[in-house]
């Protein structure tokens, strides 16, 4: 769309921090919960697993709770936050003319590489976001604010994981 | 009444409160771009400790969110109680975590973000959804064969204040003045490490730090609100409901419940133990006084057809734990009408009500004697509704839940 070095440069990491702290009290104080992606995500996918392949749906617990019986996975709060974020997202790059067609990677690594990666990568992150039962907005971020227990647990164990192999990733980013 | 978090369903309709979320999701979103998150090269940057934006967003968002949601809480504009507080699932969440690190300095982003940099034209970001997708896909197909791990260690809303023995002032306090030490910390590590990329810390931050602080003083000086003020906000209210009886249920009513598929009934025993062994009504569950408040926090997220009956020996201590469950926001909370005693006379049968009798029992004392302990196996423990036809005024109305259901990632 526009080109990267007319890009404006990002907020300053403390104000993007207080808009989005303010962002997030304001969801937990007007609807009583707070932010959250991937399981917007995970509903549109049991949404497209339904059309697919109803009776598997029905075998499985776990999918059952989102799609059984006449039940929409897509009549969902946090689908229609997911896709406000997407929305966002592509605003805020529109106004910022930050949208472009590009892949970010390190330099030594071709563009082949770096989706195969990201693809591993977020199969990993989607994993792990259904059994920590959200990802880094839903527990780290909205549970952290208010305090629970085991969303501060599992904010250490996101930074100690990706510390823990970053020393073994650093081709692949510098 | 606490007016926040406000009832959205119930003002706006499914698809209106769906548009607040949708709102919501744009503000969302527009914070992660405009703070470079749809880029996973400065993602990533933050585990070589060249570019701390991560850690410096985050923590900012999360003390911000924090202080004012606890100073609302403190002036009494939010219930705390409504909020939805992720659930602690010990080690799922902890495996969970070590995995989501691992894909994130793999892939570069996490969910939140990659969604970000997807809609600003990342391929890198398009192909970490597609493979959030798979993974998520991955999950529901593996799920059921270490479903007993899923759902192991669960410590219910479990708070870090509770965890510490710490007032929530405390605690807020205290972590806001550990996140702003760890922020001057990161301004170092970057100065050392980041060389040119290393931004400048705003000239604002001093003193947007110091009013943070005081903000988070301030709720810790107030208060987060106890049992008693919030009782305080709806006494007027209650008290007319307790006065014109209207949510004292008949021993018949709560046999007809109880026989309602599709309402769940919870039977909470306020006695103490000794008379509860004696005799209770099946499928009741002693509730001691000092733990009311404790379990009202999980009473809150049960479904919404949950109806909690509560009962003692007579009418006293029950009507005390019904004003402590609603002042801690429990929706659909009933009194048992004349409690256990009442129960028995409805229930036991006129041979066992006649030679049982204690007479001139003292207030919210047992009525009737037990030669043993029969806990639940009294024939009137569990009526058979068919031999009672019992007429009632029925009084159980449910009411909207008002909690979120869900949260978080839903």
């Amino acid at each position: 769309m526009t080109n990267q070095s007319r890009a404006k440069p990002y907020m300053n990491p403390y104000l993007a921090g207080t808009l989005l702290g303010i962002i997030l009290f304001l969801a937990f104080f007007i609807t009583g919960s707070g932010l959250g992606a991937s399981g917007g995500l995970n509903r549109l996918l049991v949404y497209v697993q339904n059309i697919v392949a109803p009776e598997h749906i029905d075998q499985v617990p776990y999918l059952l709770k989102m799609a059984g019986g006449s039940s929409n996975p897509l009549e969902s709060w946090i689908v229609f936050l997911t896709v406000g974020t997407i929305f966002g997202g592509f605003i805020s790059g529109l106004f910022g003319r930050r949208v472009k067609i590009e892949t970010n990677k390190g330099p030594q690594i071709s563009n082949t590489t770096r989706w195969i990666m990201a693809f591993i990568g977020g199969g990993l992150m989607g994993y792990g976001a259904r059994l920590a039962r959200g990802c880094t907005s839903g527990q780290a971020l909205s549970g952290g604010a208010v305090l629970s227990v085991g969303s501060w647990l599992f904010m250490f164990a996101v930074f100690a994981g990706a510390y823990a192999f970053a020393y073994f990733l650093r081709r692949f980013w510098n | 009444m606490t007016i926040f978090p406000l009832p959205l369903t119930e003002l706006l309709g499914q698809y209106g409160s769906y548009f607040i979320y949708l709102l919501v999701g744009v503000a969302f979103g527009v914070a992660l771009e405009t703070a470079g998150f749809g880029n996973s090269k400065k993602l990533a940057a933050q585990f070589y400790f060249k570019d701390l934006t991560v850690f410096k967003v985050m923590f900012t968002a999360i003390i911000v969110a924090m202080t004012l949601i606890f100073l609302s809480s403190a002036v009494g504009l939010l219930d705390y109680n409504l909020i939805w507080v992720p659930p602690t699932y010990l080690w799922p969440g902890i495996v969970g975590g070590l995995v989501m690190g691992v894909g994130f300095i793999v892939g570069g982003f996490c969910p939140g973000t990659s969604l970000v940099g997807m809609a600003t034209g990342k391929i890198d970001g398009f192909f970490f959804v597609a493979g959030v997708l798979f993974g998520i896909f991955m999950f529901g197909e593996t799920v059921s064969s270490f479903a007993v791990f899923f759902e192991s260690s669960y410590m219910g809303r479990f708070t870090l204040p509770e965890y510490f023995g710490l007032s929530y002032g405390i605690v807020v306090l205290l972590i806001v003045v550990m996140a702003l030490m760890m922020f001057w910390g990161a301004e170092i590590v970057e100065r050392v490490m980041g060389g040119e990329s290393a931004q400048k810390a705003p000239r604002w931050g001093v003193p947007a730090a110091v009013a943070l602080v005081a903000l988070a003083a301030v709720s810790l000086v107030i208060g987060q609100p106890q049992t008693a003020d919030r009782w305080k906000n709806i006494e007027a209210e209650k008290t007319a409901q307790l006065d014109g009886r209207e949510v004292q249920i008949a021993p018949a009513e709560l046999l007809s419940l109880s026989g309602d598929v599709k309402v769940k009934t919870v039977l909470l025993d306020v006695r103490e133990e000794r008379y509860y062994n004696q005799f209770h009504i099946q499928g009741a569950t002693r509730l001691p006084e000092d733990e009311i408040v404790d379990n009202a926090r999980d009473f809150i997220f049960e479904p919404a057809n949950t109806v909690f009956v509560v009962m003692s020996n007579d009418e006293t201590s029950a009507t005390e734990a019904w004003k402590a469950l609603k002042a801690e926001s429990v929706p659909n909370v009933y009194i048992l009408e004349g409690g256990v005693n009442n129960w028995i006379r409805t229930y036991a049968g006129e041979e066992f009500v006649q030679n049982n009798l204690i007479r001139n029992h003292e207030n919210d004392y047992p009525a009737w004697r037990f030669d043993a302990a029969t806990g639940s196996r009294h024939p009137a423990a569990e009526p058979n509704p068919h031999a009672f036809e019992i007429e009632f005024e029925p009084k159980v109305k449910l009411e909207l839940k008002r909690a979120p259901s869900s949260g978080g990632c839903g």
